[in-house]
């Protein structure tokens, strides 16, 4: 275990460092990826400012899950890379070197690639979040930044986990599944706003399916002591609600393990 | 004119055979549009007094963006990029026709025929089904398809820019980068431009990305009367005749940039 971790660090350094060989490139690219999605910000604050608030939630709320949605995609997104460029593994057979080396396939996945890049991200998810919090009508005991990182750990799990699922299920389908572009880039979509809005059937997807609201909603909802519209869940439940995260992680790894067993090699 | 035609049916023939990533984009944007009527529903739920569009107009708008999404200028055309990177380009430059309307054929056929595998299906079930509305009138109807073929002749001289910036490898790429992004804000793809703030509406419909959906979609639904179509398309015009002038003027000076080594 503790020589995995080391191994994934080093591999960490090594794309990092790769990554900053063309500083000038990469600056420009990580502003243009922060200024990208600080347009997702700026739409919700339009919406706030044509609408004032959404089902009794006002913006430094909405910011909250805002923020918790981008922060946890970009750290899944930067790391999982090497898990959504997968299936060209596959597809050209490459995965049979992964196969030989004394290292669990996983790891070898995840290590494969590193997406600094999404530094934009996660900076304007901070910066957003940061706003949130100063603005928002919370007491920050040490209990609230306790629910907060559960949230976001919990979260970045989550959409680690979905990466992983999607590469899964090219072991059996060798293309790569774009539909599950869905549940990724549509969670992200779906967290920013508190799970209530939506209509039932979405709700309870997004709780029972793919538990994205046990890791946002119900905690954020803890957080800020107010009544959970969807379930009326005890806030014992809301807080411990992004252990699911982390479950979930599991599954999907353990998925993973079956799938390799599964994979026929398409090369020669 | 016969050279680019050719062009433009190859390029389509090559781009029918994705027909499973039309499936996926499809479903993909299914999900998509449905969180976003969640989104207004529950906006317009929770608010009352004027405002500058109904909900049924807001949704509607959104079917129409998500049918009409890959009229958006994306450079989705990895081809001319790897060209131009590893010296393909030098090939491009022996064939007896304008590079320009080379390109600009190869992705007028690169955009309209993914936009139709995707738009078809989703008007299909849309309409009946998920509340887009019919178009207000026939002359709506047919006002929205010519300001909508405008639309993608704007779009496919814009992505020909940015694919033209490419040249300047790395501030090009940052370059086409923030004219996506803006693509993105001010087409209406991201919110229904009429619920900007009321401020930012005189340079919303000064800039050229409302050509490429806003305008067509405002037609259709009646908000925009079809009289105005002659003036709308006049700023289309204005902007493909700028973006058409200025691929050449970058194209000409980029290919002073091309060295090309071997023989």
């Amino acid at each position: 275990m503790i020589n995995a971790i080391k191994l994934w660090g080093r591999y960490a350094r090594q794309a990092v460092r790769s990554q900053l060989q063309y500083r000038a490139s990469f600056i420009m690219r990580v502003f243009g990826q922060l200024v990208l999605h600080a347009l997702e910000a700026v739409v919700i604050l339009a919406l706030f400012d044509r609408f004032g608030s959404i089902r009794g939630w006002r913006l430094p709320e909405v910011l909250l899950f805002y923020g918790i949605a981008h922060i946890s995609f970009a750290v899944a997104e930067g790391t999982a890379r090497g898990f959504d460029l997968f299936p060209r593994l596959v597809k050209s057979g490459d995965f049979d070197i992964l196969l030989l080396r004394p290292r669990s396939t996983a790891l070898q996945v995840s290590v494969s690639d590193f997406q600094l890049l999404r530094i934009g991200r996660l900076a304007q998810g901070a910066a957003v979040l940061a706003w949130g919090m100063l603005t928002v009508n919370v007491a920050w005991y040490w209990t609230h930044l306790l629910i907060l990182l559960s949230a976001l750990t919990g979260a970045t799990c989550m959409f680690y986990a979905l990466f992983v699922f999607q590469a899964t299920a090219s072991f059996w389908t060798v293309e790569s599944l774009e539909v599950m572009n869905m549940f990724t880039y549509g969670g992200v979509q779906t967290t920013q706003y508190p799970l209530e809005i939506y209509q039932k059937w979405f709700q309870r997807f997004f709780i029972f399916v793919i538990p994205l609201g046990c890791v946002t909603y119900l905690p954020v909802v803890a957080l800020l002591g107010r009544e959970d519209a969807i379930f009326h869940s005890p806030v014992w439940l809301q807080t411990t609600a992004p252990v699911m995260g982390v479950l979930f992680l599991l599954a999907s790894l353990y998925l993973w393990e079956f799938g390799v067993r599964h994979y026929r090699s398409t090369g020669s | 004119m016969k050279p680019y035609w050719a062009i433009f049916k190859t390029r389509c023939a090559v781009m029918l055979q994705y027909r499973t990533a039309a499936v996926a984009g499809f479903c993909t944007q299914l999900f998509w549009g449905l969180i976003l009527v969640m989104l207004y529903q529950a906006l317009y739920h929770s608010s009352s007094g004027p405002k500058p569009m109904t909900l049924p107009q807001v949704i509607s708008y959104i079917w129409l963006g998500q049918a009409m999404l890959l009229v958006l200028p994306w450079s989705n055309d990895r081809d001319v990029m790897q060209m131009i990177r590893d010296g393909g380009v030098g090939y491009e430059l022996i064939r007896p026709v304008r590079l320009y309307g080379m390109w600009y054929s190869r992705f007028l056929a690169t955009k309209v025929v993914p936009m139709t595998m995707r738009s078809i299906p989703i008007f299909l079930i849309a309409i009946p089904f998920l509340g887009l509305q019919p178009p207000a009138s026939s002359p709506a109807a047919i006002a929205f398809a010519i300001a909508m073929l405008f639309g993608i002749l704007l779009s496919t001289s814009i992505v020909v820019c940015m694919n033209i910036l490419f040249f300047w490898t790395v501030s090009g790429e940052g370059l086409s980068q923030l004219l996506m992004v803006f693509t993105f804000l001010f087409s209406g793809t991201y919110i229904p431009l009429p619920l900007l703030p009321d401020w930012s509406q005189p340079i919303v419909s000064f800039l050229p990305f409302r050509g490429l959906m806003d305008i067509p979609f405002r037609l259709y639904l009646g908000q925009l009367p079809v009289r105005e179509l002659p003036r709308l398309m006049q700023g289309q015009c204005l902007w493909i005749i700028f973006f058409v002038l200025a691929g050449h003027l970058l194209l000409r000076r980029g290919l002073k940039l091309v060295v090309i080594q071997g023989g």
